[in-house]
């Protein structure tokens, strides 16, 4: 009995140990090397004294990181809010329609999800292009006789991030609007018909049925956005560059953290310390963050 | 018997072998120049006829990635035997690190060199040199020739008969700047060609350096208000516009100037042999003035302080610095090779390049003010983005990167 036991274990060590080397070996050695290495001060690419919590402070405390600290986190905060309220709204709106399998309902899911497939590299080199002054864009506004509302979607400060926002959102959406939609399509017909036969309107049941019995999918969601929104940096960098271009009105703290830890070629050395203190705190706010929404979600679930 | 006879030849195959690797000496050479690869291994093969027993392999890595993969292979101890370093704050990184060889005793035709160059290839800290410079960069504009003609337009020397060149290309319907500022370097760059001759070049750097004087003071902030005539001229929603929409109106003859970078030519040629194009200095404010251009160094040629081949090194060093090395890269990648006496005569372009550097000043923020963050380039790029979207004034640039720099350099912070 113990023989079997200890060779099942052999089995079990066997299958789980090759997934669990890679992820101590590319995730967490790197998260605790930069632990480390943000408690030193960094004299270029050679680790110098054992500061504490000195890089922590200049982050939080000390000019100029502070500002741009904080620029970046607001950036990432508005990533959150608007990709929140359009990205997920529209994705339960797409999820609902489909279930309620419109006309053409199997086309629109592909075509809907088709964008969530792209590398996002290239949707960000090709949206780039298409939100150019010349671009496509703004010759669709001008086809239009919207000529008026043209802009510079990407140089302008108080459009930039918005202009990124909307081209993930057209990349991902079909991805909430999915995970919704499988949701949606798990509940009960019973319930549905015996709303349907107590006389409920379409709004009721949508929202007295529907709407918490995907409470999962909604936290799950959340979850994601939430991560997604604090790891933005592929959309900045392919459509607005490292810098966080035009005045800092793009930086997130990707862009802000990959800039400090690493410098870059126009604009100056690397601080591996103050970087990596960075990246700790892009880790604690990602784990915080997602542990308090699934807690406070998790209260909202309704169970048949 | 049959056994042992193959056995010792076998032994005697591996000790030939043994004194042939002996013989020859590996170089590792790393560039970030994946496009000049071709002509690169030409130049090595010439040193290597003349230095039988070294054989140079060249790698080239990825331009944005190289500073990172550099300083990987170089920490974990698997670094190239020689590399293409950068200059001034970008050398610092790798020079202060201890990962690169002091070059004096190693390569001593560096004394030859000119002092702009060799600034970019010494460390600020120690005053050692680290590099052999390779190339300079000059600051200028671009003209289309062809629409000058067209126009009657003659090359303008004072700021007024610049704009007014502008102007007349606007009236006649072309667009007279390819300039934007998607791209926050590409103002730095503007700004490197346009301000010094409104800030006063040479004198107005050696004050900031030196903590004479702020990039507050009424010299800089006029020259950067300058910036903002400019704007009338530049593309419709220019703060939209990115470098490679630079490059392409410039080279599909949409656009009459382009302000940028010696280094410019080589593309613009290569994508439209048939742009007939030259340059000026960037206009001085009344007529009689010296017109400054912003010079940099663009990078050296560096040797690993951990190398095992540093004699091999040395010689290969040496070549870089010779003449033949200079008049290659003249003639093959078309740049203004810093290696001094090397032959011009194939290329009126450099010659002219080099005529324009007669007046030269540092490119400020680059030769100066890359050593720390926030680099000036940083705040500054960051300000004039600001600035030529109409966010805040000239005064607010200056105050921005004054504050920004006052954090680390020091002769700022005595005020």
């Amino acid at each position: 009995m113990t023989g079997k036991d200890a060779r099942k274990g052999l089995w079990i060590a066997f299958f789980v140990l090759p997934g669990l080397a890679v992820v101590f070996t590319i995730i967490l050695l790197p998260l605790f090397m930069s632990l480390f290495n943000s408690l030193f001060s960094w004299n270029q690419l050679l680790r110098g004294d054992f500061v504490g919590l000195g890089n922590f402070r200049k982050v939080f405390a000390t000019e100029p990181y502070r500002t741009r600290f904080f620029n970046a986190i607001g950036n990432n905060l508005t990533w959150f809010l608007v990709t929140m309220l359009v990205q997920n709204s529209l994705g339960l709106f797409f999820g609902y329609l489909l279930s309620r399998r419109v006309p053409g309902h199997e086309f629109f899911k592909r075509v809907i999800f088709i964008p969530v497939l792209f590398s996002i590299v290239a949707v960000g080199f090709l949206w780039g292009l298409y939100l150019r002054p010349n671009g496509l864009f703004n010759g669709f506004l001008k086809l239009l006789g919207a000529g008026g509302l043209q802009r510079a979607w990407l140089g302008d400060e108080n459009l930039a991030t918005f202009s990124i926002i909307a081209v993930n959102i057209w990349r991902w959406v079909g991805f909430p609007s999915l995970v919704f939609l499988a949701a949606i399509d798990n509940v009960p017909v019973e319930c549905l018909e015996a709303a349907y036969l107590d006389g409920a309107r379409e709004g009721t049941i949508f929202r007295r049925i529907i709407l918490p019995l995907i409470v999962p999918s909604i936290t799950v969601i959340t979850v994601l956005t939430i991560i997604g929104s604090l790891n933005v940096f592929e959309q900045i960098f392919t459509m607005t560059g490292l810098d966080g271009s035009p005045n800092f009105s793009t930086d997130t703290i990707g862009t802000l953290f990959y800039r400090t830890a690493f410098g870059s070629v126009d604009s100056g050395n690397p601080e591996i310390g103050v970087g990596s203190a960075i990246g700790v705190v892009i880790y604690a706010l990602t784990f915080g963050a997602s542990i308090l929404s699934i807690a406070g979600l998790n209260r909202k679930e309704v169970e048949l | 018997m049959r056994f042992k006879r193959s056995a010792l030849v076998l032994l005697l195959a591996l000790l030939a072998l043994g004194t042939l690797v002996a013989q020859t000496t590996t170089l590792n050479f790393w560039t970030w120049r994946p496009e000049d690869t071709d002509a690169y291994n030409k130049l090595i093969a010439v040193f290597e006829k003349a230095n039988p027993g070294i054989d140079v392999v060249l790698t080239a890595q990825k331009n944005t990635e190289y500073n990172t993969i550099l300083s990987a292979a170089l920490a974990g101890g698997s670094g190239p035997d020689v590399f293409q370093s950068r200059a001034y704050g970008g050398l610092e990184t790798f020079a202060q690190s201890g990962y690169m060889e002091p070059l004096e005793k190693w390569v001593p035709e560096l004394k030859k060199f000119d002092k702009a160059p060799l600034r970019g290839a010494t460390s600020i800290k120690d005053g050692k040199v680290y590099g052999v410079p390779f190339a300079s960069q000059t600051l200028f504009i671009y003209y289309n020739k062809a629409i000058y003609k067209q126009l009657g337009l003659s090359v303008p020397e004072t700021w007024d008969q610049f704009l007014a060149n502008l102007q007349a290309m606007k009236k006649a319907g072309v667009q007279p700047l390819a300039n934007g500022g998607k791209d926050g370097w590409t103002l730095e760059v503007l700004q490197g060609a346009i301000c010094p001759n409104f800030y006063g070049a040479n004198d107005f750097f050696d004050a900031v350096m030196t903590g004479k004087a702020t990039f507050q003071d009424p010299r800089y902030v006029g020259a950067i208000a300058k910036l903002k005539e400019l704007t009338p001229y530049m593309p419709d929603l220019f703060m939209g516009v990115s470098y490679t929409d630079m490059q392409s109106s410039f080279i599909n003859e949409l656009a009459g100037h382009f302000i940028g970078g010696s280094f410019e030519a080589g593309y613009f040629s290569a994508q439209n042999p048939k742009l007939e194009y030259d340059v000026f200095p960037a206009p001085v404010a009344k007529k009689g003035d010296k017109p400054y251009v912003s010079v940099y160094a663009d990078g050296n040629f560096s040797m690993n302080a951990g190398s095992r081949n540093k004699d091999a090194a040395a010689k290969f060093l040496k070549f870089l610095a010779g003449k033949t090395t200079g008049d290659f890269f003249i003639k093959d990648l078309k740049q203004v090779s810093a290696v001094p006496g090397a032959d011009t005569s194939s290329s009126p372009y450099i010659q002219k390049v080099l005529s324009l550097q007669k007046y030269n000043t540092p490119y400020i923020m680059l030769v100066g003010f890359r050593y720390q963050q926030p680099t000036g380039s940083v705040l500054l790029q960051a300000a004039l983005q600001g600035f030529m979207a109409g966010k805040f004034d000239a005064a607010e640039v200056g105050r921005q990167v004054q504050e920004g720099l006052a954090t680390w350099h020091a002769p700022f912070q005595k005020k």
